[in-house]
């Protein structure tokens, strides 16, 4: 039966455009309610410049770059301010031009309410560019001119984890890759940057996934998206009549658009939890972050801004922004008409996955894929967790097919071994069984502190390691030195140079005699305490020895 | 084929087979007891393993491991003060012994710290570097001497030889999280309460 329903919706599918095809069907998932309709009724704004940018050092998964201009200079849009300072940092570009006021700690968007080190930049709203770069033909590039041009973007992943798309550019073409998937599926509900960035630049979208195919060598490129999403379908059938690019259609529900869902979706094959992508040949990335490439390469504009969603019922007209980097939400809000009596929680990424902000003077990084003002209604109060019932069906949403509650218990008692053996940590923490959880608890928060804790004793228990190995290697050198030291100290007590100082070749007179003589002595003293002790030779020997250790 | 049963040809050939079958099964127990004393710890090292590695000589031994063979020798295990209750809760489990509370003796317990030389003040006496127990100090005569932070024990030993008292000891506090365990009230994670 399900084969007929998949071959009549895919023949009906195909009439409409365009090569596509179904994907295969991942277990667990929910289907929450989306949203999504308020913030796709308008078009992609470009925003106004803000009168202040703040643009953290930090926006991925990694270490932060360091800042390249100071306070008091004069930028222009496009101009490097901060370099990357290895493979998981970011080149950072200045958004907009105008003078950097000050480099200094501001609250950031993270989990914690940390504040990092942030770039501020008075824009003088004049938006000057750097000096016209002629844009590339990237066709007649080759594979080793076309990846610096993407490295040196300053691009991470923008399907909202913020991988640094370098390091794994640098993974992928270590391997052998043979298909390129560009994950379209926004399955969290509120966010629609994806959706709303591909019905309306779709060629462009397209053709960036090009340029990725080229530049990692993958044989195939597909992009998956859900069913749901029509209007864009439509567009990309349209845009990729004259590409190789196939479209393959997910299942609408939550998490259709997680790494390896998508992976099992389109292959048909579940990736290994400790496997990467790139093991299995897949390399995937958000079409957001495509889009990225195609501006950085076919454009020669690095990446100063994102499509931002802004939506919830606070907000008057909810849409999508293409917001630049370090715009304060506070500014975004504004402009769409904040009513601040409704107003009760700021949300950054969709409502399941999504962190609560408290101070929406953070600016926007390239991780932020919607912001949501929300009502009181849209996001009540956390009621207190009650008791687990043991229901098992947070075990039937759980997309990685884990038991959640056995994790609870064990996150709850510190067990780390029985942690590890129920798959912490192929949770992908997509939030589903705390959705359903009759009781309200808040799982995948007790699942994220538990992996950051066996992370943390992990790296006690490593520089432990390094540190008794150290030890071992003092004491090691300490005998040595020692050994070295102590025959000599017999003929000169002070200030002997060790063996490798000392230097070779040169002939001293005075020091060969006093070495002779000692030498003599030596062999003397030996030669009497063996006539003394009037045994077999090997005794006073054997003391000799012991003597010197 | 029967007559052949009765043959001393066979009986050889199955003499010889017995022969070769417990010869490998011989080999193979062999093999068996060599990977199970391979796969078994000295228990001075489990003991190690779970000492802090501070190596700071407060438990009265040298450093981490000679104390772990004399525990393994019967002294008692709560003498290290760098490691706390912790490493006694451990100790405990593993040697099967009482969980006293820390010897007072030994000094009280410690918490993650770090030591940085005011490097304005130093000398060059290099004392430092001779008191550290895993080199984490650089210098050299009369020269300016610094620590590897991320090298750094934290043992102490070098604060007290120097001769200017330019060495700090600084407490780094708990280590931050980015996610708290939830507690009553405070969620950061706004899925779970839709
Ligand atoms: S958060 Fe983790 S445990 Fe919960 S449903 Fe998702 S993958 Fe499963
Ligand atoms: S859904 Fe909630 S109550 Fe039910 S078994 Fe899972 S954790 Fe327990
Ligand atoms: S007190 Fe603890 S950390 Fe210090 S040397 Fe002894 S066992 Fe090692
Ligand atoms: S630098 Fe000082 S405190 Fe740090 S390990 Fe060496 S001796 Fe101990
Ligand atoms: S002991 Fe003090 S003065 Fe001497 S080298 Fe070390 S830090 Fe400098």
């Amino acid at each position: 039966m399900r084969l007929f329903r998949n071959m009549f919706a895919n023949s009906k599918l195909r009439k409409m455009a365009g090569v596509q095809s179904i994907a295969h069907s991942t277990p667990g998932g929910i289907t929450p309610h989306l949203h999504k309709s308020r913030s796709l009724r308008s078009k992609i704004m470009a925003i106004p410049i803000p009168p202040h940018l703040l643009i953290p050092l930090q926006q991925q998964q990694g270490t932060a770059s360091a800042a390249c201009v100071k306070a008091g200079d004069r930028v222009l849009k496009y101009q490097k301010i901060a370099d990357a300072t290895d493979s998981t940092s970011l080149d950072i570009y200045a958004p907009s031009s105008g003078v950097v006021s000050m480099i200094q700690n501001h609250t950031t968007i993270n989990p914690a309410e940390k504040e990092q080190l942030c770039i501020f930049i008075d824009t003088d709203g004049k938006d000057e560019e750097l000096a016209e770069i002629d844009a590339i033909e990237w066709q007649t590039l080759t594979r080793e001119e076309l990846l610096p041009v993407i490295r040196n973007a300053g691009i991470c992943g923008m399907g909202g984890a913020g991988f640094p798309l370098p390091k794994k550019m640098e993974t992928s073409s270590n391997r052998e890759i043979h298909t390129l998937i560009v994950n379209a599926a926004e399955c969290e509900p509120f966010i629609t940057a994806d959706q709303a960035l591909i019905r309306e630049r779709s060629e462009a979208v397209i053709q960036g996934a090009e340029i990725l195919q080229y530049a990692i060598n993958a044989k195939h490129c597909v992009i998956a998206i859900e069913r749901s999403k029509g209007d864009a379908i439509a567009a990309l059938s349209k845009s990729i009549s004259h590409s190789s690019v196939e479209i393959v259609i997910l299942d609408d529900k939550y998490p259709a658009g997680g790494e390896r869902q998508v992976i099992q979706a389109v292959s048909g094959k579940e990736l290994q939890a400790n496997k990467l992508p790139a093991d299995a040949g897949i390399h995937l990335q958000n079409v957001g972050s495509v889009y990225a490439v195609y501006r950085a390469v076919a454009e020669s504009k690095p990446c100063i801004s994102r499509i931002t969603t802004l939506t919830g019922e606070a907000l008057q007209t909810p849409k999508n922004f293409e917001a630049l980097i370090g715009t304060p939400v506070s500014f975004l809000f504004d402009l769409c008409g904040i009513d601040k009596k409704n107003h009760a929680k700021t949300v950054v990424g969709g409502s399941l996955m999504g962190i609560e902000l408290m101070d929406t003077s953070a600016p926007v990084m390239q991780s932020s894929n919607c912001l949501i003002a929300g009502s009181l209604a849209e996001f009540p109060d956390t009621i207190p967790e009650q008791p687990c019932i043991r229901c098992g069906f947070c075990a039937e949403a759980c997309p990685a097919g884990l038991l959640p509650q056995q994790l609870l218990s064990y996150s709850r008692s510190e067990d780390a071994q029985q942690l590890e053996d129920h798959g912490l940590f192929d949770c992908i923490e997509c939030g589903a069984c705390s959705y359903v959880c009759p009781s309200k608890i808040p799982l995948v928060q007790y699942y994220r502190n538990s992996k950051e804790q066996l992370a943390l004793s992990q790296e006690v228990f490593d520089t432990s390691k390094g540190w008794q190995a150290r030890f071992q290697d003092h004491q090691y050198r300490i005998k040595k030195l020692k050994d070295e030291a102590e025959p000599r100290t017999a003929i000169k007590p002070a200030n002997i140079p060790s063996a490798e100082e000392k230097p070779q070749g040169t002939f001293s007179k005075d020091q060969a005699i006093l070495d002779v003589a000692a030498a003599v002595s030596r062999v003397k003293a030996r030669r009497k305490n063996v006539i003394a002790s009037s045994e077999s030779p090997a005794k006073p020997i054997q003391a000799d020895g012991e003597a010197e250790t | 084929m029967l007559p052949l049963v009765g043959t001393i040809y066979f009986q050889s050939l199955m003499a010889l087979i017995a022969v070769l079958l417990i010869m490998r099964v011989i080999y193979l127990m062999r093999q068996f007891w060599l990977q199970s004393l391979s796969r078994q710890h000295s228990i001075v090292d489990q003991i190690n393993a779970l000492l802090p590695q501070t190596q700071c000589g407060r438990c009265g031994h040298l450093g981490c491991r000679p104390y772990a063979k004399a525990i393994s020798l019967g002294e008692r295990i709560n003498k290290c003060p760098p490691g706390g209750d912790e490493t006694i809760t451990n100790l405990s489990l593993l040697l099967n012994e009482h969980r006293h509370s820390l010897d007072p003796a030994h000094g009280e317990v410690l918490q993650r710290a770090v030591v940085v030389i005011r490097e304005d003040e130093c000398i060059g006496c290099t004392k430092c570097i001779q008191a550290c127990p895993v080199d984490a100090i650089l210098g050299g005569p009369k020269l300016m001497h610094t620590v590897i932070e991320s090298e750094c024990t934290a043992c102490d030993l070098c604060i007290e030889p120097c001769p200017v008292d330019c060495i700090d000891l600084i407490q780094l506090g708990e280590p931050e999280l980015l996610w708290r365990a939830p507690e009553a009230g405070k969620t950061t994670l706004i899925g779970s309460n839709l």
